[in-house]
């Protein structure tokens, strides 16, 4: 990596780096000394073990997400973190955040402006009665185990890893925007500039450095948890385990998701 | 606690949108594409009722339904090249397809069925253009010479094997005409994601209409050609052309109603998403437009020609105008289907709104462009194969 890329690495990563530091998440390491001269992936702590070494084009891998919709405070962070990582056009989004309200009619309100990226920092007003119940559903790739984006894809242009990503190929995409239609989370646009299809990676070129992807990077509260559930060490392994209340979004489309929700509601779609 | 307490608490109170949901990718062009892949599909069953069903009385159309066909089929790919992101990929369908993809067949399909019917027209028109051939000079004489393929023989023997391979040639039309329409009912009907789209009777419904918006194209510009031509139109010929319109729209309108009565009757919760569609953003091109003004009055309309025997004028009178209501039955229920699926978020709580532009890449300027490619090309078309036969060539064939 050569020193002008570095400098945009650290450009892109210094508000998600902020963030954690004023989050408290990473305060400890505040004051490590970063050695010059080694590549940025290297100098930063691997947080994801055992991936710095394998070099190998798939890992054995078997990565899972999981967001924890209890936790989730809205504001917004991630979907930040995700636009300057990957310079998202202005009203497509790679990952947003919804908002629930739920009023004593049980009425369900749903709101998700601009994709939750300027964060909720405003209570909503149209509400007829009072509210019994609000949270946060971030929204993301759902990595599916049966991706009907691939199954779609004339030219083979979105394909699955081995060890589970769904990627887009961005030279070989003619664009049809097939997958847009077939993906059942809408997670999917057409990227206006590249004329190409275009999701969410759960940040495949992080995560291949070891690195957690830039939105779980920077969640203040650790709703976004990633980790590979082959790893007995690992939290999403744990929390995949043990009894707790977790659902995958839309099951009856029969996709399999790698995403997971801790918590997740039945109002949430 | 009414609601929670069944269980029913997707009630949809906030208009819902999925943030990617606001755009509609698919837009006119991909309303175009089924709808002249319908047209060829449809003119290629007319031309096929008289060659291997041998209904007589469609004789007069049954030459021009082919080239209308080929018209149509020459600018099927159009909207889907305009429509994609890299059409200079757009070989790679072929030469490196996705094998699951539901969308890569269609190069196959497409090309297939190019030339099965390139080969029927060249063999049905032989007789003709060697005729031809012999008094042209030029240009036009080489033109013959290869639409000839390459033998003047119009023995009595020779064009007995030449009606030999036309009917193979139009018998295996007739299935890859259907393919060719069911399958792009199937792009559609394919996708579990969409509500509106992910049915059975997706391919059925797609193909049915396709044979109707065929007739009628034909009724309609046989009668056009000829009355701005001045030649004699047909009566019989229209006339069963009229009732096999009425045939074909029978089963297409009542599988249509089907359809959303069997989503209806079944209220899974995706009756939820779609009664909201149907009954707003939908209701007017739905319910006014396709189902009530262009379904129920051709559907009377039809009826009563089919069954009573008109004079020949009012014949000729209705006929046109029920082709025309016909034809924009057919374009609706494709805006319907394509446009009306993709308001419908997948939030499964809201809808979004879509306006075609004029002069957008796939805007309502360009979509008429396509539309008249066809009818241009059909008229240059018709300066070398001729659609109708006159006498002599009639004889000479
Ligand atoms: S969530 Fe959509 S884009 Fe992601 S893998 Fe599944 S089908 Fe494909
Ligand atoms: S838009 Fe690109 S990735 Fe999506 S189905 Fe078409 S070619 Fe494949």
């Amino acid at each position: 990596m050569n020193e002008i890329d570095i400098k945009k690495e650290i450009q892109k990563d210094r508000r998600a780096f902020i963030k954690n530091v004023l989050s408290g998440a990473i305060a400890g390491s505040l004051l490590v000394v970063i050695p010059a001269g080694a590549a940025l992936d290297e100098r930063l702590p691997e947080q994801i073990p055992g991936m710095r070494g394998d070099k190998s084009t798939f890992t054995k891998k078997r990565f899972a997400f999981v967001v924890d919709v209890t936790a989730c405070i809205g504001c917004g962070s991630c979907c930040v973190a995700d636009k300057n990582e990957y310079n998202v056009p202005d009203g497509n989004y790679r990952t947003w955040v919804e908002r629930y309200v739920i009023d004593d009619h049980d009425g369900v309100f749903v709101d998700s402006p601009n994709g939750g990226l300027d964060g909720y920092t405003k209570p909503r007003t149209d509400i007829p009665h009072p509210v019994r119940d609000t949270f946060f559903v971030p929204k993301l790739c759902n990595m599916c185990e049966k991706p009907s984006c691939v199954q779609v894809c004339p030219v083979g242009a979105t394909y699955k890893t081995e060890d589970g990503f769904t990627l887009v190929d961005q030279k070989r995409c003619v664009g049809c925007g097939y997958c847009i239609q077939a993906c059942p989370y809408s997670v999917r646009f057409l990227n206006p500039v590249t004329r190409t299809a275009e999701k969410c990676t759960w940040c495949y070129h992080r995560v291949r450095k070891g690195l957690l992807p830039a939105c779980v990077n920077v969640c203040p509260v650790h709703a976004r948890k990633f980790g590979d559930l082959n790893d007995k060490n690992s939290e999403v392994y744990k929390i995949l385990r043990e009894p707790h209340v977790i659902s995958v979004l839309k099951p009856g489309m029969g996709n399999q998701p790698a995403l997971h929700y801790l918590g997740l509601r039945r109002e949430v779609v | 606690m009414n609601a929670a307490a069944h269980g029913e608490t997707l009630a949809a109170v906030s208009n819902y949108v999925f943030p990617n949901d606001l755009h509609v990718h698919w837009s006119l062009m991909i309303v175009l594409y089924p709808y002249i892949t319908g047209l060829v599909a449809g003119a290629f069953i007319v031309s096929s009722l008289y060659h291997v069903f041998h209904i007589k009385s469609l004789k007069p159309v049954a030459r021009f339904s082919l080239l209308f066909a080929l018209a149509f089929l020459i600018c099927a790919t159009w909207p889907l090249l305009n429509h994609l992101g890299h059409p200079e990929r757009a070989m790679s369908m072929m030469l490196t397809p996705n094998p699951t993809s539901a969308m890569a067949g269609f190069g196959y399909i497409y090309s297939a069925y190019f030339i099965v019917l390139l080969l029927e027209i060249l063999f049905i028109f032989r007789p003709v253009v060697v005729e031809l051939g012999k008094t042209a000079t030029g240009f036009k004489k080489r033109l013959y010479g290869i639409l000839s393929i390459g033998s003047d023989n119009v023995s009595v023997k020779a064009l007995k094997l030449d009606h030999k391979i036309i009917a193979f040639l139009a018998a295996i039309g007739i299935p890859m005409a259907c393919v060719l329409h069911g399958y792009v009912g199937f792009i559609f009907g394919g996708i579990k994601a969409n509500p509106l789209w992910a049915t059975p009777l997706m391919p059925l419904i797609f193909l049915l209409s396709a044979c109707v918006s065929g007739i009628a194209g034909i009724i309609f510009s046989y009668i056009l050609i000829m009355k701005v031509s001045g030649r004699k139109i047909d009566v019989d010929c229209v006339q069963t052309l009229i009732q096999f319109l009425w045939g074909f729209f029978i089963l297409d309108f009542v599988f249509e109603m089907l359809e959303l009565f069997s989503h209806f009757y079944m209220a899974t919760h995706h009756w939820h998403t779609l009664e909201a569609l149907y009954s707003g953003p939908l209701f007017n091109t739905f319910w006014v437009y396709q189902v009530g003004i262009f379904s129920v009055i051709p559907f009377f309309l039809l009826m009563i020609m089919s069954l009573i025997r008109f004079k020949d004028s009012l014949l000729l009178f209705f006929a046109p105008i029920v082709s025309v209501m016909i034809l924009l039955q057919v374009l609706l229920m494709r805006w319907n289907v394509v446009v009306g699926g993709q308001l419908m978020s997948k939030s499964e709580r809201g809808a979004t709104t879509f306006h075609p532009m004029w002069f957008e890449k796939e805007g309502l300027l360009p979509a008429i462009i396509i539309m008249i490619a066809p009818v241009v090309i059909l008229w240059f078309i018709g300066k070398v194969l001729p659609f109708w036969m006159d006498k002599d060539s009639a004889e000479a064939a």
